[in-house]
């Protein structure tokens, strides 16, 4: 019998699951589920969808309407459920290479419509699933299959990519910070609009053997001691924050939802 | 399945799930924990102060507070 939250929220004939030893995606996934238990949601009300990638076997595990789709396009998908759905709480599970390589224009006009969705990006800096090539995640000089000198790219900061393209709530935490996590994936889903988790995840198998970071337990040490937090931050100097990154809250400003504003244009004819 | 299970008090481990992945070993602020055979094993019960650390970082699921 497993935990009450596991066997509540989880396919419990399909565990254990198929992600690598240490692989931050379960620890991910489990905090999804007990951030829907805090707020007491109805499942029958909850649609989760994925796209493809390591990340994105998710659904498969979950307990709940889901759809694992395409590579890059489990916005769109999100989108028309949510459209003929307006009711429904939608929860998207994406990768860094899902959700900003070939599904990042989808990403950038789902922030800008301010469309009812939550989604939880497991951002481990790579292509996991397809062996370890960077993304647009991959940290400078750091290595990938298809970057064996080191990746020439600036990576994304994903959190403040959406939070420019219009998202009304965004938020980062990782792994480590695990009750941090569920926290901001509450307040996410509290959020009308289009809400942005970024999860700083970990891939032992593939971005921590390709760049010498370790074992699994090595990659959420390194997660421990470099993440600070925004509230922190704002009180530290340059300097000690060399290095690090943030977590924590970094915008939450609703605005009027995607299907709610739709919804008024339909009223509009139906009054005529 | 149940074979495999470790129940106390405190704690139950499923081994079955267990990948061996070290993460609550290393978390445990207590060392309550050990790994055996790539297995996570309980060294001393009576320190645990089911704080749940190793539940929520628990990849697999395999570690949880019993009774909660
Ligand atoms: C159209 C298409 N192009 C490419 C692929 C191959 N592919 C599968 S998963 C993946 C990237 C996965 O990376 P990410 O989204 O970061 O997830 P992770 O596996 O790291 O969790 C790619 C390129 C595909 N399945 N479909
Ligand atoms: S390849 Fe990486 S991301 Fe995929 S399951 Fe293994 S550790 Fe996780
Ligand atoms: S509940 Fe806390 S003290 Fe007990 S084994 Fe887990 S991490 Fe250690
Ligand atoms: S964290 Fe889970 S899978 Fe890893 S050693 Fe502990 S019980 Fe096993």
């Amino acid at each position: 019998m497993p935990s009450a939250v596991v066997d509540k929220f989880f396919r419990t004939n399909k565990l254990p699951q198929i992600w690598c030893p240490g692989c931050g995606h379960g620890i991910i996934t489990r905090a999804i589920t007990v951030a829907v238990e805090k707020l007491g949601f109805d499942r029958d009300k909850i649609c989760v969808v994925s796209g493809i990638g390591c990340s994105s076997r998710a659904t498969g595990y979950l307990d709940f309407d889901t759809l694992h789709t395409t590579h890059g396009r489990a916005l769109p998908f999100a989108t028309g459920v949510k459209l003929a759905n307006p009711d429904m709480k939608v929860i998207v599970i994406t990768g860094d290479g899902d959700c900003t390589a070939i599904g990042g224009n989808h990403l950038i006009h789902a922030c800008r419509r301010n469309i009812g969705i939550t989604t939880i990006v497991f951002n481990n800096n790579i292509y996991g699933m397809t062996g370890g090539q960077y993304s647009p995640t991959t940290p400078k000089f750091d290595k990938g299959t298809t970057a064996p000198y080191g990746n020439i790219d600036k990576a994304f900061d994903i959190s403040n990519l959406a939070a420019s393209a219009g998202a009304t709530y965004v938020g980062r935490s990782t792994a480590y910070h695990t009750n941090l996590l569920i926290s901001l994936i509450e307040n996410g889903l509290k959020n009308d609009g289009f809400s942005l988790i970024e999860a700083i995840s970990s891939c032992p198998t593939y971005y921590g053997r390709k760049n010498k970071k370790g074992d699994a337990v090595n990659m959420l040490e390194w997660q421990k001691d470099h993440a600070v937090n925004i509230s922190a931050a704002s009180k530290m100097t340059p300097e000690s924050l060399e290095g690090k990154f943030l977590i924590g809250e970094f915008k939450n400003s609703p605005e009027p939802e995607y299907t709610s504003e739709y919804q008024k244009i339909i009223d509009r004819f139906n009054k005529e | 399945m149940n074979s495999s299970e470790t129940v106390t008090d405190k704690l139950i481990i499923n081994e079955n799930w267990c990948k061996g992945c070290g993460i609550c070993v290393k978390f445990c602020p207590k060392k309550v924990l050990t790994l055996e055979n790539e297995k996570v094993k309980i060294v001393d019960i009576d320190k645990c102060i089911q704080c749940g650390q190793c539940e929520l970082r628990c990849p697999d699921y395999a570690i949880y507070l019993r009774g909660k």
